[in-house]
């Protein structure tokens, strides 16, 4: 259907045009050359000469045990620290050339260099370094995250900002372990979570479509009230009688034979209570579903041109009411993590920011809910590397390793780590 | 199928938008609903498509009465509607565009990507489109988009399809095939109802014409009538449809713009290698469909969008580096293209929009302290000059009807001592009447000695207005030409033929409209 | 601010007089009036506040173990209790009529004065932000940053009296601005959000802190606690009213920083560019305004009273920095200037409500037991009512003012659609019309 038979003024030296005028973009082979630039002038420099870094592998019910790996500190991190010098060469290669790079380098370089700093940071403490310990702390240090996070996809691929994750977590592990505690069961506690989170969904939602609050300004409210209303029954009813109300307890692991036995993935993976694998199948099937099904089609309608999306019959504000109390309950069920996923009685304000950070973990996973997934993976890394740190001794404050998950984000959202693009109608209210 | 509307009523608040419409579409008919800007075209075609609910009146089709919830109703009784705006999500595919809404699924929830890309590729090949099922809306030209809202439209059995503005963004000769695609429908059946406010297409494309002003069906009318006759029922007096104008007397040029390219977020070529220079005392149009670069010429001028290379001067003063601030108080007038996102600040009073880049200069402010007796006192002062119709100028500019809100744009850029006017779509949703008066301004200026330089996508208004011609095409110049040149050869240098190459085109294939100009000017002889 | 959701109408109000009878129309005016949609939000929040005291207390569940036999006892309980959680609430709040001496009923006042600085200053901080267009979620960060440099120039450095006292103050306001003006300059030069980027700095300044509590060269402690030594007594904001009040000169500042930030929001050239920014960011570039410039000015003064806010507290009441130092300041500040509706003299009045109900709710927790968080249920609770007046109108059976785009959904669809009686401002272009309301919204974007 293309016009007739016509000479046009094709642009043929167009693409030479770009490739003279694009900017050659520094941001990155220059990030690079600083980690690189760290790694070598920090790990392999200061590591004290002659002394060893010892990282363990291995648990007990493994099929078989892997020996504890010793390595020499100082010439291991000068090789990993000159590797990192190539890769971040490459980098500026590839930017003089106006060429990308590959997904695996970022990547490749992200594990060499936790690798050098791990090297550096066990040098000479005679403590080896549990890996196990450091992944499955990660794995639990995730969990509400990714649930938060998955929350936090499925409200704003519909078009609602969701601030209120935070309070979701932290309804979900009230009402998990006072309906737990009531009914002496950790699965009632466990049902029960969804619907906390839920109704912090709908109250959301129902500000937003119905009053077009402003979405942001909601969430930071709804986050107040859920501190307040839990703090204060906490402080009331459940320490009047805290054995009714607020006795602990615990969801069961419940290791999957055989997978649960392969070295390090097996620990760490398959010997979990059923609030981790439903995690996992909620990842699984959200990432499907999302992007191949017909819920997920008009989710995403809705959240990029509502208007579009009605002009073919679908209503916009329904849709948006019911996937926002749907990802409530999901962000519910992982606040349920923190009481009887983990076997402890509700604390006040116990969810201590992890909403923020899942948050946090969505938009570097970019709206996405495998990318969430590996963004909160990434936090829980390392907060767990700072907490084990942190008891072996390091030279680094574990302050400055919990900063870490929030710098990263900062350096996301500037762009440093591509373009990051939400929802397009993504806080605007529909009004037909 | 046969459409029908009797008495359909809506009002806005104490606005009546339709009032009391009668329409009737025959089936395989095209049915051009003619009315200028703001006349109420859109507001109806809504209620057909089930968006409005009318206050009072009855739909009919077939002779049987329908009441329409939402626009799924509308779809299911056969009605299909290209937007002027497309409806389209710019991050999906064509096939998921095409079905959203209508999922074919296999269990589960899951969609039948095989059976939906099917789909669209069967309505394609009738047609003779070519449109990919996999490509990103996004990446479409905008010509492509409207096929895939056609496909959109097809694929649910429509019978009656409304197409609201269609030919806005089409060049002449895409507007030939739109017309050729209608034709085929029209073959096959379908009833199309046709929005526009533009006389010349009408009369080519439509059986017949209903005409509506203010709301009201005025008249209708059929393909034999007279431009001059169609303008006036639409504009309810005598209208000259050109503006009376002196001959340019140019002088030196005072804009030169040299080798101008600029580059996009995304890294594309918006701008390639573009020269052009306004002459004082002359309109220089710049002609081209939209998104061939001249918005951003435009901004680039203001300084909005920075350039890649290449050099804007004026009066032989480079302004490379001067910010928008700095070119605006060197004497640099702009009307921007989107007067309500960049033009006007709705929430902001009709004062505050008069000084909007004069506040910080003398005497609306004296270093940061703003003189708020001082704008008010020449807000009052201008908008009686430009004639704005307000209430105080302590109103929310945003309680201003389009054309009035246009004035205060004027009002403000002409209360400047200029040096040089760029003016963007200075008409772009504005009324007759408006758009006289805006003509009539940009030539007084104009006539002052100021060079003019006006962008617009509609070729009525290049051809009213201009001395010359500058004709854009992906970010190029195709050509600058005479004020004189024909349509069809404006319309084809606008998809990338250089001049003489179109000169030659055009005479030996006429466009189906410039055929029905050549005969109604017969006629009127 | 879209959150106030409180329509200019075009209607003129002579034809609605002739309309509609005097005492509706009256009605009307009221239900419009922002003021009264305030006081009964703070009343609705009250009797949730009371629902939730009374569902909590052992006393009033106890009668309603034989509710059906002696009804009575359970409301005269209930009573007795919201009587006593208020009336404490009210006296620790303004005028305590019970307490020993003059000076201790006129105390609570004042210390409701107290703890409003912070509020007023962070408060207007969050305010300016939203004025133009930017939802700073970072005052905690700020605050936390400007008590920190506040209290490091106060201890560490030995000044003259006046100085002392203003160089610390200052440092505050270069803290907070420091902080602010890191999402600022991220926004204005990549565009990152600043919500995300503010909240993220809140994390990192409480991180920040916590650090540099443990490090003695930031201290001057000589402890292994984590805190800093006091701020000596030349940087300490002087007291009002003598001993016995705490009450300090940070309320002065807070009175001037109100004043300051009118002028500077509804007088200044820099004011005017806030504004643009924040109502139409695309036509403000248009116009010459440099947008990237305004938006890291908007977060660098909201930081600075963020900032000033956080010195005030540390150099009027605290005088030692420790890792909770901020309180949770920075959040309420949001709601303060919701509240406050993001002007000047409603945040300010918004910022004596809030210091009100906490010096009330410390009374309230010590005398009836009733904790001190249900003072954060009737804040959310107010902010959300207020950010939505349709709900509290329907909540009171107040009639709708014009132009409000309540269930306009419900309404189109209904079959018998009756002639709307709302004025659509600005609605002489049909085609436009549906649009128009759009412009009320998402400014915040």
């Amino acid at each position: 259907m293309s016009a007739e038979t016509q000479t046009t003024v094709e642009a043929a030296p167009r693409e030479q045009a770009e490739a003279r005028l694009r900017p050659i973009r520094w941001k990155f082979p220059i990030t690079y050359a600083i980690l690189a630039l760290i790694s070598l002038a920090v790990f392999a420099l200061l590591a004290p000469a002659e002394s060893q870094t010892q990282f363990r592998l291995a648990t007990s019910t493994d099929f078989f045990t892997i020996p504890a790996i010793t390595v020499p500190s100082a010439p291991t991190a000068w090789v990993l620290g000159l590797a990192l010098a190539v890769l971040a060469a490459l980098a500026l290669l590839r930017a003089v050339q106006r060429r990308r790079l590959g997904v695996w380098h970022p990547i490749v370089f992200g594990a060499l260099f936790v690798l050098a700093f791990l090297v550096w940071a066990g040098a000479g403490r005679g403590a080896v370094i549990p890996l196990v310990t450091v992944l499955t702390g990660a794995l639990a240090l995730s969990v509400p995250l990714i649930f938060g996070a998955m929350c936090g996809v499925v409200g704003e691929r519909s078009g609602i900002i969701n601030i209120a994750i935070e309070g979701q977590l932290l309804a979900g592990a009230f009402l998990a372990a006072v309906a737990a505690s009531l009914f002496t069961s950790a699965y009632v506690g466990l049902i029960a979570a969804p619907f906390a989170g839920a109704a912090v969904g709908a109250l959301l939602v129902w500000f937003s479509v119905k009053y077009h609050v402003n979405q942001i300004i909601v969430g930071v409210v709804l986050n107040v009230l859920v501190i307040g209303l839990t703090s204060f029954l906490y402080s009331t009813v459940l320490t009047q009688s805290p054995e009714i109300w607020n006795a602990r307890q615990q969801l069961p692991a419940l290791p999957i034979p055989i997978l649960s036995q392969i070295p390090i993935i097996g620990p760490v993976m398959f010997n979990q209570t059923i609030l981790v694998y439903l995690m996992y199948a909620i990842v699984i099937l959200l990432q499907i579903f999302v992007f191949k099904s017909r819920w997920g089609l008009r989710m995403r309608s809705v959240g990029e041109h509502p208007k579009a999306a009605d002009t073919v019959g679908i209503n916009v504000n329904r849709t948006r009411t019911i996937n926002t109390i749907f990802a409530g309950s999901i962000a519910g069920l992982g606040g349920a993590f923190f009481t009887v996923g983990q076997g402890l009685a509700f604390g006040q304000e116990m969810s201590a920011g992890q909403g923020f950070i899942a948050l946090a973990a969505m938009i570097l996973g970019r709206w996405n809910p495998v990318g969430a997934l590996c963004a909160a993976l990434l936090f829980g890394f390392s907060t767990s590397i700072g907490n084990v740190l942190s008891t072996i001794g390091t030279p680094v404050p574990s302050e400055m390793l919990l900063m870490i998950p929030y710098i990263i984000t900062i350096f996301a959202v500037a762009g440093f780590v591509g373009r990051v693009r939400p929802p397009a109608a993504e806080g605007v209210p529909y009004i037909k | 199928m046969k459409l029908e509307l009797k008495g359909v009523t809506k009002r806005f608040g104490t606005f009546t938008a339709n009032d009391q419409i009668d329409l009737s579409v025959e089936p395989g008919e095209i049915h051009a609903l003619l009315g200028e800007n703001g006349a109420g075209k859109s507001t109806l075609m809504n209620i057909i498509y089930g968006l409005y609910h009318p206050n009072e009146g009855q739909i009919l089709l077939d002779g049987r009465e329908v009441s329409f919830d939402g626009p799924g109703d509308a779809v299911e009784a056969g009605i299909g509607m290209v937007h002027q705006h497309f409806m389209l999500v710019p991050v999906f595919t064509v096939t998921e565009s095409v079905m959203l809404g209508y999922e074919p699924t296999k269990g589960a929830g899951l969609i039948d990507f095989a059976t939906a890309g099917k789909r669209v590729t069967d309505i394609s090949a009738r047609f003779g489109f070519d449109v990919d099922p996999d490509a990103y809306i996004e990446h479409l030209p905008v010509g492509a988009q409207q096929r895939v809202e056609i496909i959109k439209a097809l694929s649910r059995d429509a019978k009656i399809l409304i197409l609201d503005e269609p030919t806005a963004v089409l060049t002449p000769q895409e507007t030939d095939e739109l017309i050729t695609i209608m034709g085929q429908l029209k073959a096959a059946g379908t009833s199309i109802v046709f929005i526009t406010h533009k006389l010349r297409e009408v009369r080519a494309i439509a059986d017949r014409i209903t005409v509506i002003r203010r709301g009201r069906v005025v008249g209708e009318a059929t393909a034999a009538s007279t431009e001059t006759e169609l303008a006036s029922l639409m504009v309810g007096r005598e209208v000259s449809l050109t503006t009376d104008k002196e001959d340019a007397a140019p002088g030196d040029d005072a804009l030169q713009v040299q080798n101008l390219s600029v580059i996009d977020a995304s890294g594309h070529v918006v701008l390639d290698d573009i020269s052009l220079s306004v002459r004082r005392g002359e309109v220089l149009a710049v002609a081209g469909v939209d998104g061939n670069g001249q918005t951003e010429l435009a901004q680039a001028i203001l300084g909005t969008r920075a350039a890649a290379s290449g050099r804007i001067a004026l009066d032989g003063s480079d302004w490379s580096k001067l910010n928008v601030k700095e070119r605006l108080n060197s004497g640099l007038g702009f009307v921007p293209e989107d007067r309500s996102t960049d033009g006007v600040i709705a929430g902001f009073s009709i004062t505050e929009n008069f000084v909007l880049d004069m506040y910080d200069q003398p005497p609306y402010a004296n270093g940061m302290a703003m003189k708020p007796s001082v704008m008010r006192a020449a807000a009052v002062e201008q908008t009686d000059r430009f004639d704005v119709r307000l209430g105080t100028v302590d109103d929310p500019v945003s309680t201003l009807s389009g054309g009035n809100q246009q004035k205060v744009v004027l009002a403000r850029e002409m209360s400047r001592d200029l040096k040089v006017l760029v003016a963007s779509q200075p008409t772009r949703g504005l009324d007759v009447g408006s758009i006289e008066f805006v003509h009539r301004t940009i030539i007084e200026e104009r006539d002052k000695g100021t060079p003019c330089m006006i962008v617009s996508t509609e070729l009525d208004e290049v051809s009213n207005l201009a001395d010359r011609i500058a004709v854009m095409y992906r970010g190029r110049i195709v050509g600058i030409v005479g004020a004189d040149t024909p349509r069809d050869v404006l319309g084809l240098m606008m998809a990338g033929v250089p001049a003489e190459e179109a000169a030659s085109q055009a005479a030996a294939h006429k466009t189906t409209l410039s055929e029905a100009d050549e005969v109604a000017e017969e006629e009127e002889l | 601010m879209s959150v106030q959701g409180a329509p200019g109408s075009t209607q003129p109000a002579a034809a609605l007089k002739d309309a509609e009878g005097r005492a509706h129309y009256a009605l009307r005016q009221l239900g419009q009036s922002s003021w009264l949609i305030s006081v009964l939000a703070v009343v609705v929040a009250l009797v949730v506040g009371a629902v939730l005291i009374l569902a909590a207390n052992p006393a009033v569940q106890s009668t309603l173990g034989y509710f059906f036999a002696q009804p009575g006892d359970f409301f005269a309980t209930s009573f007795q209790v919201i009587r006593d959680a208020y009336s404490a609430l009210f006296r620790g709040a303004v005028f305590d009529w019970q307490a020993p001496n003059a000076q201790r009923s006129i105390r609570p006042i004042t210390e409701t004065m107290v703890n409003s600085i912070p509020l007023i200053l962070a408060g207007l901080g969050i305010a300016i932000g939203f004025r133009s267009g930017m939802l700073n979620i970072g005052g905690q960060g700020q605050v936390i940053l400007g008590a920190s440099f506040a209290g490091f120039i106060g201890y560490a450095f030995g000044l003259p009296l006046g100085a002392h006292v203003l160089l610390a103050l200052a440092g505050g306001v270069l803290g907070g601005a420091i902080w602010g003006g890191i999402a600022g300059v991220l926004k204005a030069r990549t565009g990152a959000n600043e919500v995300i980027v503010t909240i993220m700095l809140n994390n990192i300044a409480l991180f920040l802190l916590a650090w540099l509590l443990r490090q003695q060269w930031f201290t001057q402690s000589g402890s292994n606690q984590p805190q800093s030594a006091p701020v000596d007594e030349s940087a300490r904001l002087f007291g009002l009213l003598g001993d016995g009040f705490r009450v300090h000169a940070g309320f002065l500042v807070a009175i001037l920083a109100t004043v300051f930030v009118w002028w500077l929001m509804e007088r200044s050239t820099l004011g005017f560019e806030f504004r643009a920014i924040g109502e139409n960011p695309q036509a403000a570039r248009t116009a010459g305004i440099s947008v990237g410039k305004a938006t890291a000015l908007v977060l660098i003064v909201g930081g600075a009273l963020c900032g000033l806010g956080g010195a005030a507290m540390l150099l009027g009441t605290e005088h030692r920095l420790t890792p909770g130092i901020a309180g949770t300041i920075g959040f309420d500040a949001i709601t303060v200037a919701l509240l406050g509706r993001s002007k000047p003299l409603g945040t300010f009045l918004a910022g004596l409500l809030f210091g009100g109900l906490t010096a009330g709710g410390v009374l309230m927790q010590a005398q009836t037991g009733t904790p001190i968080d249900i003072v954060l249920v009737l804040q959310s609770v107010i902010v959300l009512l207020i950010a939505a007046p349709p709900l509290v109108r329907a909540i009171f059976f107040l009639p709708r003012p014009d132009g409000e785009p309540r269930a306009r959904l419900r309404r189109r669809r209904s079959k018998t659609d009756p002639p709307r009686d709302d004025a659509d401002p600005g609605g002489q272009s049909t085609d436009q019309v549906p649009d128009e309301h759009h412009q009320e919204q998402g400014s915040h974007r």
